[in-house]
C-alpha cells in the first residue's frame, strides 16, 4: 500500500529520496494493540471516576477536602459545572461537572462528559468490565513488548540515547522549539528528546499506572500486607493512577502532534507497513559559503 | 503564481477539514460502537470473563492466609461513611429496631448438618475479633473503621456445612427498591466462597468504633470481608444460608448488585 502515491502535493514527494524499514512487525502490532487498550482504558476509567469524582491523598477519603473534585450546582443563572482544585473553583460548564446529555440535550451533572467515557452513559458496572478486560490485554501486550525490546536489542539500539546525544540535548530542545525536524541520516534515528519521552513512558508512566491500578484492589493489597503505604495509601494510589493516566494522555497529544508536524502520511505508513521515507537533508538552508 | 498559491491554500484547507471531519466521524462511530457492544450479550460475557481471570490470578498471588492491612486507632475516620440503604423501612426490621434488636435471631441454615439460630447476646458471648481496616467502595472512596464481631469460620464449624455447600449466602432485611406491592423480592443479598468465609478477618460485626453498630452501617449485624469491595459487605443480615450454587436464587448472579451487572468477585 503506497499512500504517498495518492498525495496531491508534489512537494512531499520530492523530499523523500530513500526509504528505510523503520518499525518491525512486532513493534507495529504491539503499538496498535496499545492504542486500542489505552483508548478504552482511559475512557472506561473516566466513567469509573465519574462514580466518585473526587481525589484524595493518603489511605482514606477525607470527604470534605478532596484535592480535586468535579461537580454541578444551581445558581440564579442556571446550573453550572465546576472543577475545584485545592479550594479554588473554576467554572467548567459544558465539559467538566456539567455537560449536555446526548439523549435529550439537557444539561446533566457529570464529571467527564459522555463523549469522553465508555460507555457513554453513566454505568459503573459496565465500565469496570471494559476496564479490567482491556487491562489484561494491555499488561500482557506491555510485558511482551518489554521482553521484545530487550531480546531484540531494540531498547539498546534505538531507544537508549548515546552519550553524545545526551550531551547535545540543548540543541535538540532548540530544534524542537523551532519545529525543526531532523533530516537525512539524523532522521533515521529517534532524536534524544523523543527517546527520553519514550523511556519515561515505557519505564515510568506505564508501570506506574499499572501498579497504582493494582493498589486499588483490596485483594492485591493483601499480597504483602501494607505495601500500598509505599505509594502513600490507597487514595494516593487512586490519585497517582489518575495523574499517570493524564500524563499518558499528554504524551499521546504531543506524540500525535509530532506525527502531524513530521508528516502524517509518512509517519502513519511507517507504523503500518514499516517503511519510512527519509526526509532529504536541508542543503539549501544548512550549507555555508 | 498567486492563483496557484490560493489553490494550494484552498486544497490545504480542504484537506484539513476532511481530516477533522474524518477524525470526528471515526470518534463518534467508535463511541456508538462501544455503546452498542455494551448491549451485546456475547460481547459483555467476553468482557466479564476477565473477572474469572482476576479471581484466579488474585487467589494465586494473595492466597487464603493473606491479610488485609490493619491500621492503628489514630487512622480511624471520625464518621464512618454509610452508603446504600441507610435505614430499612421493611416492617420486620422496623419492629426489631424499635425493640433495640432484643428479638433478633440470626438463622444459619441451608446445606448444613445442624441448622442453628443465634441471638445477638449469644453472638456477643462468643470469642470476638477486633480489627481496624479500610473499607473500599466500588465507587472509589475509602474509609477506615474499627470493627468488632464474631468470626464467621467458627460459626460455620458449629453448623457443619455438608460437602455440597460451596457458598455462604447472606440474606438481608433491606429492600433495595422500596416495599414491594407485587411481592417482588428486592431485599439485599450477597454471597462469598469458603475461601473468604474462613478467612481470619471475615467477621459478623456488631460494633463499629467501640459502639453498637449504627443503623446506617447495618445494625444489628453486618459482614466484613476485608479483601473485597464494599458491596460484598452485607449489612442488616437476616439469615445465612449455605448453598451449592446461587444460579436459581433471584437473578442468579449471587447478589443484589451482581444481578444489576456488577462482578460477583469483588476483590478488585
Amino acid at each position: 500500500m503506497d499512500i504517498e502515491a495518492t498525495l496531491p502535493s508534489p512537494a512531499v514527494d520530492a523530499r523523500a529520496s530513500r526509504r528505510i524499514y523503520r518499525h518491525r512487525l512486532p513493534v507495529r502490532l504491539m503499538h496498535w494493540i496499545n492504542v486500542v487498550c489505552l483508548t478504552v482504558l482511559l475512557m472506561s476509567g473516566l466513567n469509573i471516576f465519574n462514580a466518585h469524582p473526587a481525589l484524595y491523598w493518603g489511605q482514606e477519603s477525607t470527604f470534605a477536602q478532596p484535592w480535586i473534585s468535579f461537580g454541578a450546582r444551581n445558581t440564579a443563572a442556571g446550573p453550572v459545572g465546576y472543577t475545584r482544585i485545592a479550594g479554588h473553583e473554576f467554572d467548567t460548564t459544558g465539559v467538566l461537572g456539567l455537560s449536555t446529555s446526548p439523549s435529550n440535550g439537557q444539561p446533566m451533572a457529570r464529571a467527564f462528559p459522555w463523549w469522553a467515557t465508555i460507555p457513554g452513559g453513566q454505568w459503573l458496572a459496565m465500565a469496570r468490565h471494559w476496564h479490567f478486560f482491556f487491562a489484561w490485554i494491555f499488561v500482557i501486550n506491555g510485558v511482551l513488548y518489554l521482553l521484545y525490546t530487550i531480546i531484540s536489542k531494540h531498547l539498546k539500539r534505538d531507544l537508549v540515547p548515546t552519550r553524545d546525544e545526551l550531551r547535545n540535548i540543548g540543541r535538540s530542545v532548540i530544534d524542537h522549539l523551532k519545529f525543526k525536524h531532523p533530516t537525512g541520516d539524523a532522521a533515521t534515528r529517534y532524536n534524544v528528546l523523543q527517546s527520553l519521552a519514550y523511556l519515561i513512558v515505557i519505564f515510568g508512566l506505564l508501570p506506574l499506572v499499572v501498579i497504582c491500578g493494582l493498589a486499588m484492589s483490596p485483594r492485591i493489597d493483601a499480597v504483602f500486607t501494607g505495601w500500598v503505604a509505599l505509594l502513600g495509601g490507597r487514595q494516593s494510589a487512586r490519585t497517582l493512577h489518575f495523574l499517570a493516566a493524564f500524563g499518558l494522555l499528554l504524551f499521546v497529544v504531543v506524540h500525535v502532534a509530532e506525527v502531524f508536524i513530521a508528516g502524517v502520511w509518512n509517519e502513519m505508513r511507517s507504523m503500518i507497513t514499516g517503511w519510512y521515507a527519509v526526509p532529504e537533508e536541508r542543503v539549501t538552508q544548512e550549507a555555508k559559503p | 503564481m498567486k492563483k496557484t498559491f490560493t489553490l494550494m491554500r484552498a486544497r490545504q484547507r480542504d484537506r484539513r477539514q476532511l481530516l477533522r471531519g474524518a477524525v470526528a466521524a471515526a470518534g463518534s462511530a467508535m463511541l456508538a460502537g462501544c455503546d452498542r457492544l455494551s448491549q451485546n450479550e456475547a460481547f459483555v460475557d467476553t468482557l466479564k470473563s476477565a473477572q474469572q481471570l482476576n479471581r484466579a490470578a488474585q487467589k494465586i498471588v494473595a492466597p487464603r492466609p493473606a491479610m488485609a492491612q490493619e491500621f492503628g486507632p489514630a487512622d480511624v475516620a471520625q464518621t464512618f461513611r454509610s452508603n446504600g440503604t441507610l435505614n430499612p423501612g421493611d416492617a420486620d426490621y422496623v419492629a426489631l429496631r424499635d425493640g433495640g434488636f432484643s428479638g433478633y435471631k440470626l438463622s444459619v441454615g441451608g446445606l448444613v448438618a445442624k441448622p442453628a439460630e443465634f441471638t445477638l447476646e449469644q453472638l456477643k458471648a462468643m470469642p470476638s475479633r477486633t480489627q481496624i481496616t479500610r473499607h473500599d467502595c466500588v465507587e472509589g472512596w475509602s474509609c477506615i473503621g474499627k470493627w468488632k464481631g464474631v468470626q464467621l469460620g467458627p460459626i460455620l464449624d458449629l453448623v457443619q456445612p455438608t460437602p455440597e455447600a460451596k457458598f455462604v449466602l447472606f440474606r438481608c432485611f433491606d429492600s433495595m427498591e422500596g416495599p414491594s406491592l407485587d411481592g417482588r423480592d428486592s431485599r439485599y443479598y450477597e454471597s462469598i466462597d469458603f475461601d473468604d468465609a474462613h478467612h481470619v478477618q471475615t467477621i459478623l460485626a456488631y460494633e463499629l468504633n467501640d459502639k453498637p453498630l449504627p443503623v446506617s452501617n447495618g445494625a444489628p449485624l453486618r459482614c466484613r470481608v476485608e479483601r473485597q469491595l464494599g458491596y460484598k459487605q452485607a449489612k442488616y443480615i437476616r439469615a445465612i444460608e449455605l448453598v451449592e450454587s446461587f444460579a436459581a436464587i433471584r437473578g442468579g448472579k449471587g447478589g443484589y448488585w451482581e444481578d444489576e451487572g456488577y462482578s460477583w468477585y469483588g476483590g478488585i
